[in-house]
């Protein structure tokens, strides 16, 4: 047995990460580093380095014009990312409409779109959830009705992340309404976010960040081709797509760079005349977490393997996604600690990209309370803790 | 034994209660909280006429209250409601003036006075004795004072300063009384992540006036600060209190799979420890307020350990109120969330979780060793 890297792997590793030093520039990743608010500008630049390298479309197949990258190497190239501070690439159309155009798509969708996608032609955004549905998505309500060579549809998006710089949107929608099931009669349908009756209207998020939309689709007309695969069979394309939204979900190089902020941090901050990482309650807490991380980079490394076998992951990433989203909301549990006093004062003018001030207390108390808070979404969102839950009771241990 | 509220207190209670049930909105909230300000200064005014921060302050210096009982019943309501008028700069600052400007004091509880408490330090961390900020011999203060709640809008500052000894020392230090339109008084105002404005204060040979003798404040500003603890433990009672409701109801309410999803076991039991915590928190709340007039060490212990356990079960209410909601508690339109971030905020006012804990484990130990 052997819990390392190949030999492979890590020049791949080595690689990846001179590259990333020639090629990011640096106001982009201090602007992630310190947590400015990102414009579809910079995402668009990170994608144009990526797509001169051929690293863009990370999870499509060599001939598609993909990495053909194997699971190990794409978890190396986002650790080393997220440890470069580059920012993360915008998933909507490469890593999820992708594969599944790749898949279900007929012939003249993937001639049109899968280039569109890979040249950032089109910006995508994920038309799943609607209000009452969430972690019931096969509930979905927004209905898609033909008329004549076009489908009509009405209903209500939300969640929809970055849908304020999306011209496409990709829909669940319920094309029939008298199915013996709720998961038989949704359709996926392809929507060009200028047809009239699409309104995006922004959701603040607790911290007051505008990242999630509603999207209003009213008498929404569109083709009938725009539809991927059978009609009323698009579950299949929805759960597949959701197998995509799993890399990476562990989390093991966000948390380790939590970490290491951490430390840096707490090394600065005084407690009772000594450094914080040396007070027993705090490096008690710390010291958890990072035995929690070490055991679940090998965890993931289990499961990665096993995929790289040729195993699709399975109900197992559900185990992942609850440890790394625990673990990663607990690094930021002890970050907002680390602040102190200064994790309390606000400044959102502090991530407009051209702001310049003094933060009040040390730099990194300006996104400690907020990436707490923020973050608490990661145990909601993609399947919440309770879903991935259930998962695991039925599909690992059959209760 | 007896729990049950004084009749004055029960009437006081109910006042408090009623107007924020009545006259309090989240709406108005951040009103308040995005403008200048960081409070209503007219609601701050009914609520002055209403008599809530004269309970705050004892009858010797003109309030009808300032007893732990009247500071945690007022704080409870406060927190239910996430007012962010300034109750807790009052609280700290008129206890300091009381034996000195029964004046100012009485403009403060009457609304015409705005005053804040100027005491947390940029490298002080959570250590309540470490003072940096210099008496200078001509009278004047210089020195740096972080985080200071409505220290934006305040028209005066109690300052605590030190005359001698080394910065952590508890030795040494004073309360002064400084203008804020003084010369050598710079304030700068920020908004905070869960509401209330606060200031960094910079003073550079700022005229002060002691209030009590130089060097000789400690057990005045431990008592100040075991108030301050007091009071915002009692406010996140109030707040947890709500979020826990406000789970409950989402819980009957929001269905999915075709059921309210407070039909799963799972989520039953969560809500059941979050009861069962909060009904802990409250009643190490109960037990510091109860000892709050009693001597130092009893005072102080009780004040950690409730410290210490709100920071725990508002920690896990917090959090589990926001997951058992879902996505609709990580939006800025549903009020929840501000009572979450009020909660979790409060572990970093007046010392944490750990810092209590560490502080309650001191202070037994001491009191085991002189009971022999």
């Amino acid at each position: 047995m052997d819990l390392s890297y190949s030999d492979a792997d890590l020049a791949f590793q080595v690689d990846i990460r001179q590259w990333l030093k020639d090629r990011l520039p640096q106001d982009l990743s201090e602007k992630v580093r310190s947590g400015k608010r990102l414009q579809k500008g910079d995402f668009l630049a990170w994608h144009e380095m990526l797509r001169e390298r051929g690293f863009l479309a990370q999870m499509w197949p060599v001939e598609h014009g993909g990495t053909g990258w194997t699971a190990a190497e794409k978890a190396i190239f986002d650790e080393e990312c997220i440890a470069a501070a580059a920012p993360r690439v915008v998933p909507f159309g490469l890593n999820m409409l992708g594969p599944v155009l790749i898949k279900y798509g007929n012939q003249e969708q993937k001639d049109y779109y899968l280039p569109r996608i890979l040249n950032d032609d089109d910006f995508w955004c994920q038309g799943y959830s609607e209000p009452g549905s969430g972690s019931d998505l096969a509930s979905v309500k927004t209905s898609a009705v033909k008329d004549g060579d076009q489908w009509v549809i009405n209903g209500q998006k939300t969640w929809t992340t970055l849908a304020h710089f999306a011209d496409h949107i990709f829909c669940l929608c319920r094309t029939d309404p008298n199915a013996a099931k709720p998961q038989e009669g949704i359709s996926f349908i392809l929507v060009p976010m200028s047809t009239p009756g699409v309104e995006v209207r922004p959701i603040y998020t607790l911290e007051g960040e505008h990242e999630v939309n509603e999207v209003f689709l009213t008498d929404v007309r569109v083709p009938l081709e725009n539809i991927v695969g059978e009609e009323n069979k698009g579950w299949t394309l929805a759960k597949y797509l959701l197998t995509f939204e799993r890399t990476g979900i562990a989390n093991v190089g966000n948390s380790k760079a939590s970490i290491k902020g951490i430390k840096r941090a707490a090394s600065k901050v005084q407690k009772n005349g000594k450094p914080l990482l040396d007070d027993p309650y705090f490096s008690a807490r710390l010291g958890e977490v990072e035995i929690d991380l070490l055991a679940l980079e090998v965890f993931n490394n289990r499961i990665v393997a096993a995929a790289g076998a040729g195993k699709a992951p399975g109900a197992e990433s559900s185990l992942l996604k609850i440890k790394g989203t625990q673990i990663l909301q607990e690094t930021n549990d002890l970050s907002r600690r680390a602040a102190g006093p200064y994790a309390v004062p606000d400044l959102p003018e502090a991530f407009d990209p051209g702001w310049n001030g003094e933060a009040p207390g040390p730099e990194f108390a300006l996104t400690a309370a907020r990436k707490y808070f923020n973050n608490r979404k990661t145990s909601i969102y993609g399947g919440s803790n309770e879903i991935q839950r259930n998962i695991v009771t039925k599909a690992i241990l059959g209760l | 034994m007896d729990f049950e509220l004084s009749e004055e207190r029960q009437m006081l209670k109910d006042t408090a209660d009623r107007f924020i049930r009545e006259q309090y909105t989240i709406e108005k909230r951040h009103a308040a909280v995005g403008g200048d300000d960081g409070f209503d200064r007219a609601l701050w005014g009914e609520l002055c006429e209403l008599g809530l921060p004269s309970a705050l302050v004892s009858p010797e210096a003109g309030g009808f209250g300032g007893t732990g009982e009247d500071i945690a019943l007022v704080f409870e309501a406060l927190g239910r409601g996430l007012l962010v008028e300034p109750f807790l700069p009052t609280l700290c600052a008129t206890m300091a003036l009381a034996e000195h400007k029964a004046d100012i004091v009485e403009s403060v509880i009457e609304g015409g006075t705005l005053i804040a408490w100027a005491h947390v330090e940029p490298d002080a961390y959570y250590s309540p004795s470490h003072v940096a900020t210099n008496l200078n011999a001509d009278g004047s203060l210089s020195g740096a004072k972080a985080v200071v709640i409505n220290g934006g809008t305040a028209d005066w500052l109690v300052v605590t300063a030190r005359s001698v000894g080394d910065v952590a020392e508890e030795n040494g230090l004073g309360l002064f009384l400084v203008d804020t339109k003084a010369d050598g008084v710079e304030i700068t105002s920020h908004k905070s992540i869960d509401g209330p404005h606060i200031a960094e204060v910079t003073l550079t040979n700022a005229p002060a006036e002691p209030l009590g003798m130089a060097g000789a404040g400690w057990p005045l500003i431990e008592k100040i600060l075991a108030a301050g603890t007091l009071a915002v433990s009692a406010e996140a009672i109030g707040a947890m209190e709500v979020a826990k409701d406000m789970t409950l109801e989402y819980l009957k309410e929001r269905k999915q799979f075709g059921k309210p999803i407070g039909a799963n076991q799972v989520l039953q039991h969560r809500m059941v420890d979050m009861l069962l915590e909060l009904e802990q928190a409250r009643s190490a709340v109960m037990l510091a307020a109860n000892t709050f007039e009693a001597d130092r060490d009893l005072r102080e212990k009780n004040v950690s350990a409730a410290k210490n356990l709100v920071g725990r079960a508002g920690r896990l209410i917090a959090e589990e109120a926001i997951q058992m909601h879902g996505g609709i508690a990580m939006t800025w339109e549903y009020a929840g969330p501000h009572y979450a971030k009020r909660i979790i905020m409060i572990d970093h006012l007046f010392g944490d979780t750990d810092h209590h804990l560490d502080r309650f484990i001191r202070i037994g130990r001491e009191m085991d060793a002189s009971a022999g």
